[in-house]
């Protein structure tokens, strides 16, 4: 390496002639180092989704197999195994990069850590939101769900999924510190959690009906903006405490 | 300005009930050494992370270039590396996919940069292996190369030649004399002597309570 003077005036010089990765760009790394970790890791992964797989075909086995009653309790099943699916993976979400080091390393990027921490939940998100959204109309037809109400399953699990996400991620950037924080994290996520719970299963009972499902959708849609504008501050806030 | 880039300024810190860091004054200018010393549990580590930002100092201040760095957090964090007991590496990815991403979301490096630092640290022939197969002396390694590449002023290591052999801990001295001979600081909290020629450097010791 050639003799750079390091602290010169402009941020250029004092990084050697180099511009910083943009905050976008460094999001954009964080979102495919995290699938990439997903994909070597594939046990972690799959475990959300047989769980909900398992949640929602043990119905039918232990209600009768009676088709109304099944479809009366569709919403409610498919909905609390979305939201107890995804809780479950919540815990790995920020637990590996604090236990390695790595989440020191985001804080002390000089990176906003709203924005590698918003991308790390993107990245549950797709890892576990989106393939649970995907299932939810596999596990509707064995709960006798009617086929012209999967768009409106998939959409809503899809969006409510969103708000799930990153109400936990808040939840599990707080008990970062905590041992076993399975059961503190599920005792303050769940009640943030309820909202959409209501919405979700309120949205898939009237696309079951066949009815207009848009006015909990449009609920749903609400708590995942606000989710999107709110939560990656908190997340980033409480990671920051968690660090000190 | 004075010539002084680095400074704290009676740094008290607590950690629940125990007053660690019992105002510590100290400054480091460029192309200076600051080896803090000092025996296991007087504060070496919680020093290094009050400096790098990461802790609250309960009294006191950090200055950066005559700036308290809590006004400009990122910015200060932005002109510095700190390297902690653990090499800050995910143990499923191979060390050249973590530096890529450990150095990439800093600034952009190239294939070139990231094959010389990889060479540097002894690390061709392990380097596609992933972390979690390696031995602590090679992701130490590892954590090295990461280091060579982060052409910023300030370097905050912390025990930078744990599970190293001879040849690394010269490495590790070599590494920090480019860096000082560049216009950097270093500040590393080790036990033994670093292997720096002793002019650049200077020792703070931090007594127990």
């Amino acid at each position: 390496m050639d003799r750079r003077d390091l602290i010169g005036g402009s941020r250029d010089v004092r990084t050697g002639g180099r511009a910083l990765t943009p905050a976008l760009a460094a999001a954009r790394l964080t979102l495919v180092r995290d699938l990439r970790l997903a994909f070597r890791k594939r046990g972690q992964l799959v475990q959300p989704l047989v769980f909900f797989a398992i949640v929602t075909t043990l119905f039918p086995l232990a209600v009768s197999p009676e088709l109304s009653r099944l479809r009366d309790i569709a919403p409610g099943v498919l909905w609390v195994a979305a939201l107890l699916s995804s809780l479950l993976a919540l815990e790995f979400l920020f637990r590996d990069d604090a236990h390695d080091g790595t989440l020191e390393q985001y804080a002390l990027s000089g990176q906003s850590l709203t924005w590698l921490l918003f991308a790390k939940t993107v990245a549950h998100w797709l890892l576990t939101g989106l393939p649970l959204a995907v299932m939810a109309p596999l596990a509707g037809l064995s709960l006798g769900v009617p086929a012209a109400a999967i768009p409106g399953i998939v959409a809503s699990v899809a969006v409510g999924s969103v708000a799930l996400s990153l109400i936990g991620s808040v939840g599990a950037a707080l008990t970062l510190a905590v041992k076993r924080s399975g059961a503190l994290l599920s005792l303050l996520t769940l009640p943030l959690a309820m909202p959409v719970l209501i919405f979700g299963a309120r949205a898939t009972e009237l696309a079951i009906k066949g009815g207009d499902f848009s006015a909990p959708l449009q609920l749903l849609a609400a708590l995942a903006v606000l989710g999107i504008t709110l939560a990656p501050l908190a997340t980033a806030a409480a990671v920051r405490i968690n660090l000190e | 300005m004075s010539d002084c880039c680095l400074r704290g300024e009676n740094l008290h810190l607590w950690r629940g009930d125990r007053h660690v860091l019992r105002g510590v004054d100290f400054s480091v200018a460029r192309g200076e050494c600051l080896q803090v010393a000092g025996s296991n549990g007087t504060g070496k580590t919680s020093l290094l992370r009050t400096l790098s930002g990461l802790m609250y100092p309960e009294e006191g201040r950090v200055l950066w270039q005559g700036k308290d760095v809590r006004g400009d957090l990122l910015g200060f964090q932005a002109d510095m590396a700190y390297i902690g007991h653990e090499p800050p590496l995910k143990a499923d990815l191979t060390p050249r996919e973590n530096l890529r991403y450990w150095i990439g979301i800093r600034w952009p490096i190239s294939r070139d940069e990231e094959e010389k630092a990889l060479q540097r640290v002894g690390a061709q022939t392990w380097s596609n292996r992933p972390v979690r197969t390696l031995s602590a002396g090679q992701k130490r390694r590892v954590a090295l190369a990461g280091l060579a590449l982060m052409t910023v002023p300030l370097w905050l290591l912390d025990e930078p030649t744990t599970n190293l052999d001879t040849e690394g801990q010269r490495l590790v001295g070599s590494l920090i004399e480019e860096h000082l001979a560049r216009g950097g600081l270093v500040v590393a909290a080790i036990h033994h002597d670093l292997s720096v020629s002793a002019t650049a450097v200077r020792r703070l010791e931090l007594a127990r309570e």
